[in-house]
């Protein structure tokens, strides 16, 4: 803080008061209400509730299909997060590289940031729908018949091509801004001391990246596990059968499909468990990075 | 040295086509007719239906959606970005100032306050959330569509981090010329702050138009349905009919997409930065 401070005794509350009165009606009520119903079942019919202890938490963990989505989500998340790092290197390798036109790249590059996840869903079920959609016809020369929203599997490809598109621009502009913070003189020494340039990146560049690499790491974790709610849901058009589905479209699925607000209640628990550790894990190695620089 | 600079450009043009491919073949598919896209599949060249397609996506009640027309959504999207955008800016500024530049003991219990609202996305609040909204009778309101999402502490961060970094010598400088809290606040900070203001601002904007869970669960009333809502209603159509609209629905995904992209590459250097700033 700063060492000449003003020293009002209300004004401080004033203008605080906003922010908390949000947080507190948006945010704290909510969570404590998700952190009490978990702990209840509610009456279908609306007459109260019935406390039951850990017995909703008792139901998820031990049902075959929680488990089977938990399954599915941390191999979606670890696809998303792989390709869409290494595809957003890649690509902020070479841009980084070139001259002429590099300008004109980034822009391109970048543009697919401003897209919202239920419109690159939109157009990527266009891309591998049945009738129209150019992947399948490509799948089909290859002889493999993809049906999208039917086939687990092929639904799965579809919701990871479209997440990895959408967070590659995001990789991206962090990786360049990275690799253009490297100061000249250790390229050029690194150039003098070892002639292969796939070399130098692995020993001298990619290590330096590494802070820029794992920040981007919990993000796009993240990414993968909460902001791709409207690519499935574009997806799998709300018909969640036999597709594959992530925690979080569970959650919305138990709670206003399903109505069974314990159950999404206590699901709601458990993801804010997932965060908190990787908030944590974040924010302890956020304050190595401080280090670094 | 110059066939690996030509293997670079390959690289980036891949790169190029798989990014910007869909969206430019979502455009032009869009100018077609539904009967020639049912028979030729997605496409890549330009139709004769543009003017028609788009006068009846953004004028003409109905299509995918009963009472609303492409236009009022595309109001509802800026009233969203805009209104969300500025909230955020406006609240967070208030608090990082009351954090950083007043001796404030309850300061740090309200800083890490706000703070936890960093463990929890409204994705996974979101069944609670519903429920405070209706029993505040907030559904399908502007209000209940902007107020909750601004309860975060992204951009309380960014300016608190700011804050920190300008020189304590202005404020002393300004308390001796006899400037009040009210005073420092609206003829130094703010001036001093207007880049950080820009960047933030859109960062906010792409984020508050690309909404689509909360509004999808708070506003039942199409009257109040923004672009990236009407997506839902396009699947629901789409499921039962035998050819579906396609162009229609590229074109309101189009709408959909044009102003936030253009908000991005018109303001690139802005955005870059918010965008680097803020999220560490």
């Amino acid at each position: 803080m700063k060492r000449v401070q003003f020293n009002r005794p209300l004004l401080p509350f004033l203008l605080i008061l906003p922010q908390m009165a949000v947080i507190v009606i948006f945010f704290y009520w909510p969570s404590a209400q998700a952190i009490q119903s978990s702990f209840y079942i509610e009456d279908p019919f609306g007459f109260g509730a019935t406390f039951v202890g850990l017995s909703n938490y008792h139901d998820i963990l031990t049902s075959a299909e929680y488990l089977k989505i938990v399954n599915f989500t941390v191999i979606f998340t670890l696809l998303v997060t792989v390709l869409s790092l290494s595809i957003g290197l890649l690509l902020a390798v070479k841009a980084d590289k070139v001259i002429r036109g590099s300008s004109a790249y980034k822009t391109l590059l970048i543009s697919v940031y401003a897209v919202a996840p239920p419109v690159a869903g939109l157009i990527g079920v266009m891309f591998f729908d049945q009738h129209i959609g150019p992947f399948v016809k490509l799948a089909a020369w290859f002889g493999w018949e993809m049906r999208v929203g039917i086939d687990y599997w092929d639904t799965a490809i579809t919701m990871i091509t479209i997440s990895v598109w959408k967070q590659i621009p995001y990789n991206f502009i962090f990786f360049l801004s990275g690799l253009q913070g490297i100061s000249r003189s250790v390229v050029e020494a690194a150039a003098i001391d070892c002639r292969s340039p796939i070399r130098r990146f692995w020993t001298v560049i990619l290590p330096l990246l590494s802070p820029t690499a794992f920040f981007l790491l919990i993000i796009n974790m993240t990414y993968a596990l909460f902001d791709t709610f409207g690519i499935i849901d574009t997806t799998v058009k709300d018909k969640a059968a036999n597709n594959p589905i992530t925690l979080v479209y569970k959650v919305y699925m138990d709670g206003f499909r399903g109505n069974d607000i314990g159950g999404s209640s206590a699901q709601s628990v458990i993801l804010m468990l997932v965060v908190f550790v990787l908030t944590v894990f974040q924010f302890r190695f956020i304050e190595r990075r401080v280090h670094y620089n | 040295m110059n066939r690996t600079r030509f293997f670079d450009h390959v690289v980036l043009l891949l790169g190029v086509a798989f990014m910007v491919g869909p969206i430019l073949v979502a455009f032009l598919t869009s100018t077609h007719d539904p009967y020639e896209i049912h028979m030729k599949g997605l496409m890549a060249s330009w139709g004769n239906d543009f003017v028609q397609t788009y006068d009846k996506v953004l004028f003409e009640k109905g299509g995918f959606t009963g009472k609303v027309t492409g236009l009022a959504m595309l109001k509802n999207s800026f009233i969203l970005g805009i209104g969300f955008a500025v909230g955020k800016i406006v609240l967070s500024m208030l608090a990082a100032y009351a954090i950083v530049y007043f001796r404030f003991r309850m300061g740090v219990v309200f800083f890490w306050m706000i703070f936890t609202t960093l463990l929890l996305p409204l994705e996974v609040r979101i069944l609670p959330s519903y429920e405070v909204m209706t029993k505040l009778g907030l559904v399908d309101t502007y209000s209940g569509l902007i107020v909750p999402l601004l309860a975060s502490a992204t951009g309380t961060f960014y300016f608190r981090q700011f804050f920190k970094s300008v020189p304590e010598e202005i404020l002393e400088a300004a308390r001796i010329d006899g400037a009040g809290p009210f005073k420092f606040f609206v003829d130094i900070l703010v001036p001093l702050s207007r880049n950080m203001m820009a960047a933030i601002f859109i960062i906010m904007f792409v984020y508050g138009w690309n909404q689509y869970l909360w509004p999808m669960l708070m506003t039942t009333d199409e009257g109040f349905f923004t672009l990236v809502r009407g997506i839902k209603q396009i699947l629901l159509v789409w499921v039962g009919a035998q050819i579906p609209d396609y162009n229609q629905a590229f074109a309101l995904a189009v709408l959909a997409m044009v102003p936030p992209i253009l908000v991005v590459i018109v303001f690139q250097s802005w955005f870059i930065k918010g965008l680097t700033e803020s999220d560490k």
